[in-house]
C-alpha cells in the first residue's frame, strides 16, 4: 500500500483554475471603464442617403451628432410620423439644436473646441425644410463645419 | 498495477469566460456604423457683402418638390447633371490675352458658361419638400464635378490623384514633413478650382 501511495504522488497535480474567473472580471472590469459605450440609440428612423465623394471622419471626440428622421413605430403613438429631431436622447425641436450645440461644445476640451463638426445623421425621406431649419440654427451658434453623413454607394439610389 | 504518468488536463472550464470576455471587448469596441459623408462649410452668420456676379458665371440648379431637376433652365436627368456641370466649370471663356484667362482650361470656351473656374459659382435651389435623399445626390454629383476636375490637374501637376492625396494628408500615419509638402499641392489644386456651391438663405462653400 505505502508503494502505491508513492507512485501516486509522482503525478502532476491539475493546474487550479480557480483563480482564473478573478482574472477574467478584473480584465473586463478594466474595459467597462476604460472603453466608452455607445452614447445614444436612435429612436428615428435612420436610412441615410448614399453618396460615394464622401470623406471620412476620422476623431471621434470632435464630432457632434445630429439625428433627424421619422420617430422609430415604438414611438409613433406619442410623437406621429412627422419628421423629428433627435438630440441626445431626446426628440427636440429646431430652437433647441442652438443650446444643444453650445452644450455639447462646452462639455469638449478648450483645445478641440474650434475644430468641432457637426455630423447630421438624416434620414433620406426627411424634407429639406427641416434640414435648412437646422443649418439656420448652426449658423446661428457658429458651428460651421457640417457633414452630411450617408453610408458608402451609388448616389442614384437616393431617387426613386 | 501500471504505472500512470501522464499529465492531467488542464481544466477548460474557463474558457467560455476568456470568449465571452472578449466578444464583449469587440462588441464595445468596434462600431458598426461607417462615419464618412460630404463635408461642408456654412458660412458665418454675419452679412456677407453682395456681390456682383454675372448670370454667365452662375450654375443655377433647382430641385422641385417631387425631386425633379431643373438645370440652367432646363430639365435634366441627375446623370448628365456632373457632366453638365463640368462643362460649366472648365469653359474657360475669357479669351485668350485678357485678364482672367484660364489657361489649364480644356472647355469650349462657350459664351454662356463660366470665364473661369475661379468665378464660377454653382447655386442650388430647392423647396422646403424636396427629400434630403435627392438634395445630397445632387450635392455629390456637383462634388464629383469638382473632384474630377481637381484630379485632373493633380495628375498632370503631381502624378498623383487628388483625392488620394487629400487622404494621405489625413491619415495619422503621414508624416508632418510629408503633411506639409501635401498642404501646399492641395492648396494649389484648391485655388485652382476652388469650390463654391452657394445656397439661398444658407450659402455653403466648400472645405
Amino acid at each position: 500500500m505505502a508503494k502505491f501511495a508513492k507512485k501516486k504522488d509522482g503525478d502532476l497535480p491539475a493546474v487550479s483554475t480557480a483563480s482564473l474567473p478573478d482574472i477574467v472580471f478584473m480584465l473586463l472590469f478594466f474595459f467597462m471603464t476604460v472603453t466608452t459605450m455607445k452614447d445614444s440609440s436612435i429612436m428615428v428612423e435612420n436610412n441615410l442617403p448614399t453618396a460615394n465623394q464622401t470623406k471620412k471622419l476620422e476623431k471621434k471626440d470632435r464630432i457632434i451628432y445630429i439625428f433627424a428622421g421619422k420617430p422609430t413605430r415604438e414611438y409613433q403613438n406619442v410623437y406621429g410620423t412627422e419628421t423629428r429631431i433627435q438630440l441626445n436622447d431626446k426628440f427636440a425641436n429646431v430652437n433647441d439644436v442652438g443650446s444643444y450645440i453650445l452644450e455639447e461644445r462646452a462639455k469638449k476640451p478648450q483645445e478641440l473646441q474650434n475644430v468641432l463638426t457637426t455630423a447630421l445623421k438624416v434620414d433620406s425621406e426627411a424634407n429639406m425644410g427641416l434640414i435648412s431649419d437646422i443649418k439656420l440654427e448652426l449658423r446661428k451658434v457658429n458651428a460651421l463645419k457640417v457633414n452630411y453623413t450617408t453610408s458608402e454607394g451609388d448616389a442614384f439610389n437616393n431617387l426613386n | 498495477m501500471p504505472i500512470h504518468n501522464q499529465v492531467p488536463e488542464v481544466n477548460a472550464g474557463s474558457m467560455a469566460d476568456i470568449a465571452f470576455l472578449l466578444l464583449i471587448f469587440f462588441l464595445v469596441t468596434t462600431t458598426l456604423e461607417t462615419d464618412e459623408g460630404l463635408q461642408r462649410l456654412l458660412p458665418p452668420q454675419e452679412n456677407v457683402p453682395e456681390i456682383e456676379v454675372h448670370e454667365r458665371n452662375v450654375f443655377r440648379v433647382q430641385l422641385n418638390d417631387k425631386d425633379q431637376l431643373l438645370v440652367e433652365g432646363e430639365v435634366l436627368e441627375l446623370d448628365d447633371l456632373k457632366q453638365k456641370a463640368k462643362a460649366f466649370l472648365d469653359n474657360g471663356g475669357t479669351s485668350k490675352g485678357n485678364p482672367g484667362h484660364c489657361v489649364y482650361c480644356k472647355g469650349n470656351r462657350a459664351a454662356d458658361l463660366s470665364d473661369n473656374p475661379d468665378k464660377a459659382i454653382i447655386y442650388l435651389e430647392h423647396t422646403r419638400i424636396t427629400s434630403y435623399g435627392a438634395y445630397v445626390a445632387v450635392q455629390n454629383e456637383l462634388v464629383a464635378a469638382y473632384n474630377e476636375l481637381r484630379n485632373r490637374e493633380s495628375l498632370l501637376a503631381y502624378g498623383e490623384n487628388y483625392a488620394a492625396m487629400e487622404t494621405r494628408f489625413y491619415d495619422e500615419k503621414t508624416t508632418l514633413v510629408e503633411k506639409e509638402v501635401l498642404k501646399k499641392k492641395i492648396k494649389q489644386i484648391r485655388t485652382l478650382f476652388p469650390q463654391k456651391i452657394l445656397e439661398p438663405n444658407a450659402n455653403t462653400t466648400a472645405l
